[in-house]
């Protein structure tokens, strides 16, 4: 799959399926600081992600 | 995951609230919380026109979205940093919102008054960026909300900011700043406006979750000045707490305004006018031995030091009125 992350904005490649859960555990980022979205969707700790997904991982705390 | 309200699949989960919602009961979640906070507050009605700080950040724009959709009179004031490129795209980003909602939005760029962006004045200054930028948002939030005529400022503070900055404040009791942390700041003088907090009962992760199934547009960068910021600090360590024990942010601010304490507290002094721009001096802290309040911005020697703050450079006899803590700022520029 492919990750966009933030701060600073870049491009990752994890192999799936997982889920948002344990992607952000792996990752090391609190499920209170960021939300995960494929597409224009947001997306719940259980959904699975797989290879072929393109997903956001966007931090929660933004601006000044 | 399904929604908690109609079954269908959810969007989004809340764990403090042991639920989950569609985009659609999410959205009704968020705009029953906004009302409710300025309905049991008593923060506006629907015939007061409300200035909304709009940064163009994800919590001005959401707030300023829910009150438009409440059917609240809500004029967007955006103050323009001049903080490069970061200020750039905050300021677009609040002007693609205005047209979008064909709402009122009212710019204020620093850089004509001061000839300077937050930048040049801290670096001229000597001063933090941050304490520097919050002093200037704060003095010019509340001078054009008077200007043109708006008795109420809402901001776009949320849960996690006000938990966070309750939680700095407690480390060090700085009872002074905990007692301004109330959700509303009533206009104790006709020199200030009222200010209130409608977010204050929504966590960031759900203000910011609202932005996006809204398709609000909003800048998902940090400001430059922002790095190592303690309050940053603040909010991770609430986060873990809240990772662990759901619902810690929200117990620890919620309880925290049950307390007496959360009153705001109305002067015990007069409040001068500045001087030089005629709006108020802020109330110096008080001596802890003494409990009186040193002039703040004035030149008169304390009487309990042994030594004047700085060196008396006017006979008593002309000495000025004070500064505000804006003008003092500017007169170091």
């Amino acid at each position: 799959m492919t990750v966009i992350l933030h701060h600073p904005k870049r491009e990752t490649q994890i192999r799936g399926p997982k889920t948002v859960f344990t992607l952000l555990q792996e990752l090391k980022l609190s499920r209170e600081a960021y939300l995960v979205i494929r597409g224009e969707e947001l997306m719940t700790e259980d959904e699975a992600i797989y290879d072929a997904d393109v997903i956001e991982i966007r931090p929660v705390i933004s601006g000044g | 995951m399904k929604c908690r309200i109609c079954q269908s699949k959810a969007v989004i989960r809340i764990e403090r609230h042991n639920t989950a919602f569609c985009g659609g009961c999410f959205s009704g979640h968020m705009h029953k919380q906004v009302e409710r906070a300025v309905k049991e507050n008593n923060m506006f009605t629907r015939s007061d026109a409300v200035l909304v700080a709009v940064s163009g950040g994800k919590d001005s724009l959401v707030l300023w979205d829910i009150l438009l959709n409440l059917g609240y009179q809500a004029t967007g004031l955006h103050v323009d940093l001049g903080i490069g490129e970061y200020s750039r795209l905050s300021r677009e980003k609040a002007e693609k919102f205005a047209a979008a909602r064909e709402a009122k939005l009212i710019i204020h760029d620093l850089r004509n008054e001061l000839e300077a962006g937050i930048p040049e004045v801290a670096e001229k200054t000597d001063r933090p960026p941050c304490s520097a930028c919050g002093l200037i948002k704060r003095y010019t939030f509340n001078r054009i909300a008077g200007q043109i005529g708006f008795s109420v400022l809402a901001t776009g503070h949320n849960l996690d900011d006000e938990a966070a900055r309750l939680l700095g404040n407690v480390l060090r009791w700085q009872h002074a700043y905990i007692k301004k942390q109330s959700p509303v700041l009533p206009a104790l003088h006709e020199k200030l406006v009222k200010k209130v907090k409608p977010l204050c009962l929504l966590a960031e992760r759900e203000v910011a979750a609202h932005a996006i199934l809204h398709h609000i547009d909003y800048i998902v960068e940090e400001c430059p000045n922002a790095k190592g910021a303690k309050l940053l600090v603040y909010k991770e360590v609430l986060n873990r707490l809240e990772e662990d024990s759901p619902g810690t942010k929200d117990h620890f601010y919620r309880s925290f305004l049950r307390q007496p304490t959360a009153a705001p507290e109305g002067p015990e002094a007069a409040p001068q006018a500045c001087g030089r721009c005629g709006q108020l001096t802020s109330l110096p802290e008080k001596n802890p031995r003494t409990g009186e309040r040193k002039p703040e911005g004035s030149l008169q020697e304390d009487p309990q030091s042994r030594h004047p703050p700085f060196p008396l450079l006017f006979p008593e006899s002309k000495v000025p009125t004070p500064l505000c803590g804006y003008c003092r700022l500017i007169e170091r520029m």
